[in-house]
This record gives C-alpha cells, structure tokens and sequence, in this order.
C-alpha cells in the first residue's frame, strides 16, 4: 500500500516537475518570439497631433493586429549637424509619444515609435521611409498650413511612400487634437 | 601673488542689462573707496550705458590694424601697468585680433587676475561652448564666439541678469537695445518671446547648476592645489550622477528609454543604455531593426548605447556599472514569472548585491494605461 502511494507520489512529482520546466521553456520562447506584424507609420510634427489621425491609425492597427508607428519628425537648424542631439527637440516629442502610446494601450494597440531628424519635416520623413518598413501612412492634410502636411507634402508622399497612404482631409474635428497635456 | 577676485555678469541676451550691473556695481566700489579703472567698456551706443560710465576711469584702449580696418581693443600692457585695484572688462568671448597677447578676451582677463587685480566681466550664455549648439537648436542662431566653460567655473561669483522676455522686447521697442532701424529686424529673427524663453530658462539653469557645484567644493576645503584644479577635477566627482537603463531590443524598450532620458535630464546626468547581448546570438531580422531604431533614438537623445555580450547579464551590468561610474541602474518590469522561474531571486534584487554600493536600481513601471483614462 505505502509502496503504491510513493509510486503514485514520485509519478505526479515528475509531472509537475516537467510542467514547471516546460511552461518556463515556453515562456523563453515567447519573448524571444519575432514580431511580424503590419505596421501603420502616422508621422507627426510640433505639440499636438490630430486626434481624428490617431483614432484613424489606432482602428486601422486594431483592424489588421498590426502595430502603430508614430513618428515624431524633427527639423534640426542647418548649423548642426543632423546626427547631433537635439534634446529641445526630443523634450517636445517625449510627451507627445507618451500621450498616443496611452491611447493605444488603452485599445490594446502595439506600439514602436520613433523620433527621426531632417533639414525639414519632409526631409525627416524621407529619412524614416529610407531606413523603416511598413504597412501604411496615415497623415492629417491641414487647411491653416499651421499644423499638420501641407499639400505639397502630401503629393510629394503620395510619390515616394512605399506604402499606402490615408489622408485625412481637414475636417471639423480637426479641432480635438491630441496634445500632452491631455495625456 | 594671491590671483584677484573673479566675477562674471551673466545674461541670457544682449540688452538685459548685464554691462549697465557690472558698472553699478564698480560705482558701489569705487564708492567704497577702492581704486577701480574700466579696462573695456562695450557701450553699443546705449545712452543709459554710457551715462552709467561717467566719473569711472577709462584706461584708453589701442588701435589694432586688422585687414582693412582698424580695430579699438582692450590695452593690456597698459591696464597691467596701470593696476587698479580692481577692472571692468566688458566682453569675455570677444575674440581679439591677430597680433595681439592673446586669441580671447577671457585669457586677457586671466592674466589680469594673474596680476592680482579683481575683475569684473559680463558674458552671454550662448557663448559658453557646451550650450552653444543646445542654443543653436532652440534660436536656430549659432555663435561664433565661443569660451569653455572652465571660464565660468573659475569665476569666483557668477550673477544673473534675469529679465523676463517681455520686458526685454519692450526694452527693444523702446530702442534701449538697438537703433531704431534694427529693431523690427532683431523682432524678427533673434527676440522672439519663445527664443528668449528657452535662452532664459538655459541661463537659469547654468547658473543653478554653478551654484550646486560651488557648494559641493566648499566642503573639499582640505583639499591642495589650485581653486582652478579642485573645480575642474572635483566636481565631476562629486555631482556627477550616471543613469545606466537597461533595454532590450523590442519596442517596448523605447518607452523606457525615454523614462531615463527625462530622469537624466532632470538630474543633469549623463545617459547610457545597456543590451546585454547573449553570446553567438546574430543580430538580425527584428533583433536588427529595433537595435538601429535604439541606436538613431541614443543618438537623438545624446545617449550612449552599449551591447555586451555576455550570458549572465548581472555580472555584464554589474562591470558596466563599474566601468562607467553608474549611480543609477533603471530597468523595465520583467513578464511575469512562470514555472521553475518562479524561484529564481528576481533581477533588481541581483543587481542590488552584486553592484557597488551606493547605486540606486529602479523599475519602471509598465504605465499602460492611466487610472482614470479612457
């Protein structure tokens, strides 16, 4: 009897045992795992970006489990040189990308965001599409000129994105922008 | 020869009123009974300044052919000779022209404390070099005259001429700072309420950062050799905090990244990132991408980034933290544990025994989500 109940024991010890060493495997294994997903790029500039644009890119990201690029485009004056620091530049993007990673967690989106140099905004950008890959562009036109890509921007994107491109056309809601201090 | 006493008039642009202080101040002096000459005197054609000059000596300067022109500098031999008991030196980052003592103002003035003889000078912020390019970002204006910032360090008294920035356009409109024909030029380019804000915010914050750093060499006062040597070997030493963050190449690493950069910027420190790579892993694929992202998000922060490759990531931290004089290690929350992994010590915990003492270990939170967002 005593010799059947430590079989049974040593049997189950074994078992739990190999669960514990295959359940730790797994866990290795999956952050180790490459992530393989679409990714939708929605390049910004300045303090606040449309919130129409991120919901946009959000439920374009959700829709297709892909992940959200935010890309914070930063001019950096034509007496530095471009692969200087510019940590006026990176304190004003900081809260920004805070601000849309926040509400992409919120909705359960990924997120990889960057903060890319150029001579000019356009010139970032054409920075990020030589070095990055992905999916979409999702940009917000601008009627003012004050924010957002102006229309030359836009065709110039049209041009030389390798991917697709949404443009938002300004709208009234252009108004709800998402800023940091609202984050 | 005890060398002279050394103070220096700092403002975050022209027109505050740095040289208009310096001159008060050399009145109060001369008031006092002191013999107190103007070895350069910078007046750029503002009545209040020049009125501000009279009844002070002048010693005359000397004419200087340059190029084509002829140039009205600082005479040191004569202001040497003259030896006043104490000199106002308008100017420190003015660079002289060939032929003379010295390249720069500011090396005139060292010999002049060399002398013994108390100086008085005024500088810009934007001259000092380690601000110049963080104030060519913020204006978009580069200056071309620079000084080390030793120059700063060695002065004895450093004092901020702060004036907000609107008062300082309304004293550009009023044509206190410039002729009237350069006014609207200057509106448009340099004085602008944002520019003069950062400019103001900068100067504020170097003069913050001297004050901390003064109070820290007081307490070395067993210390030997020169005041020069103590402030420029010491105060590394004693502020100098290091914020070492630990990242992985995924994208989840950016966040934490930026955490430090902000803690760092808040401390004043430097910042590294450490990958500890494991060994015969190549780097490739997604592995890659998110490393070049790491290295361009470094570089745009002023960071550094270092890969070690290394199986026992405790040890690689640990000699890291050694090597680079860390004082704060910063990681991000690790998966939950599962299976034998539940036993093992977590990892703050290993870095805390196997790091010097003295190194702080934080764990940045995974803030996905806000209490109370929506």
């Amino acid at each position: 009897m005593i010799e059947h109940f430590l079989v049974g024991f040593a049997l189950l010890l074994g078992l739990f045992g190999g669960y514990l060493i295959a359940s730790s495997r797994w866990q290795g294994k999956r952050s180790e795992r490459p992530e393989d997903v679409r990714r939708i790029l929605l390049p910004f500039t300045g303090t606040e970006i449309s919130r129409r644009a991120v919901d946009a890119a959000l439920r374009l990201a959700r829709a297709e489990s892909g992940t959200l690029m935010p890309a914070y485009l930063a001019a950096v004056p034509k007496q530095l040189p471009l692969d200087c620091a510019i940590p006026a530049e990176a304190a004003k993007a900081m809260p920004m990308l805070e601000a849309i990673e926040q509400r992409a967690a919120a909705q359960g989106v990924p997120v990889d965001s960057r903060i890319e140099r150029g001579r000019s905004y356009r010139h970032a950008l054409a920075r990020l599409l030589e070095h990055e890959t992905f999916d979409r562009v999702v940009v917000s036109a601008t009627a003012t000129g004050a924010a957002g890509f102006s229309g030359d921007d836009l065709v110039w994107l049209l041009d030389k994105a390798p991917a697709e491109v949404l443009i938002l056309r300004p709208g009234p809601s252009d108004e709800a922008r998402l800023t940091a201090s609202r984050a | 020869m005890d060398r002279g006493h050394y103070k220096i008039f700092l403002g975050m642009a022209a027109g505050v009123g740095k040289t208009y202080r310096m001159l008060q101040e050399g009145h109060a002096e001369a008031a006092a009974g002191r013999d107190v000459a103007i070895g350069y005197l910078e007046p750029h054609k503002r009545r209040e300044t020049s009125d501000q000059a009279r009844g002070l000596e002048v010693v005359p300067r000397r004419s200087v052919p340059y190029r084509e022109v002829t140039a009205e500098e600082m005479n040191l031999p004569a202001l040497l000779a003259r030896r006043p008991e104490l000199a106002l030196i308008d100017e420190l980052a003015h660079s002289n022209p060939p032929g003379l003592e010295h390249g720069k103002r500011y090396e005139d003035i060292a010999d002049v404390l060399a002398a013994g003889i108390d100086v008085f000078s005024t500088v810009n912020v934007q001259h000092l070099e380690s601000l110049n390019d963080r104030v060519a970002e913020l204006t978009g204006v580069t200056v071309r005259e620079t000084v080390p910032d030793s120059v700063l360090a060695t002065a004895d008294e450093v004092v901020l001429i702060d004036l907000t920035p609107e008062a300082l356009i309304a004293r550009l409109r009023a044509g206190k700072i410039y002729p009237g024909e350069n006014i609207q030029a200057a509106l448009d380019n340099f004085f602008r309420i944002e520019n003069l804000a950062a400019l103001r915010e900068v100067s504020l914050r170097q003069v913050a950062e001297d004050v901390e750093s003064k109070r820290l060499t007081l307490h070395q006062a067993e210390q030997v050799g020169t005041r020069e040597e103590r402030v420029a070997e010491e105060v590394p030493k004693a502020v100098g905090e290091r914020l070492l963050a630990l990242i992985r190449p995924q994208p989840s690493s950016q966040r934490l990244v930026r955490r430090a950069w902000r803690s760092a910027q808040r401390l004043g420190t430097d910042l590294d990132l450490l990958w500890v790579k494991p060994p015969g892993k190549p780097i490739e694929g997604e592995v890659e991408r998110q490393v070049t992202a790491l290295r361009r998000l470094a570089s745009v922060l002023g960071a550094t980034l270092l890969i070690e490759e290394h199986d026992d990531v405790v040890a690689a931290v640990a000699r890291v933290v050694r090597e680079r004089g860390s004082t704060y290690i910063m990681g991000g929350e690790s998966l939950p544990a599962r299976g034998l992994a539940r036993l093992r010590t977590p990892l703050p915990q290993k870095l805390m025994r196997a790091t010097p003492p003295g190194v702080d270990v934080r764990i940045v939170a995974h803030r996905g989500l806000k209490d109370g967002e929506s």
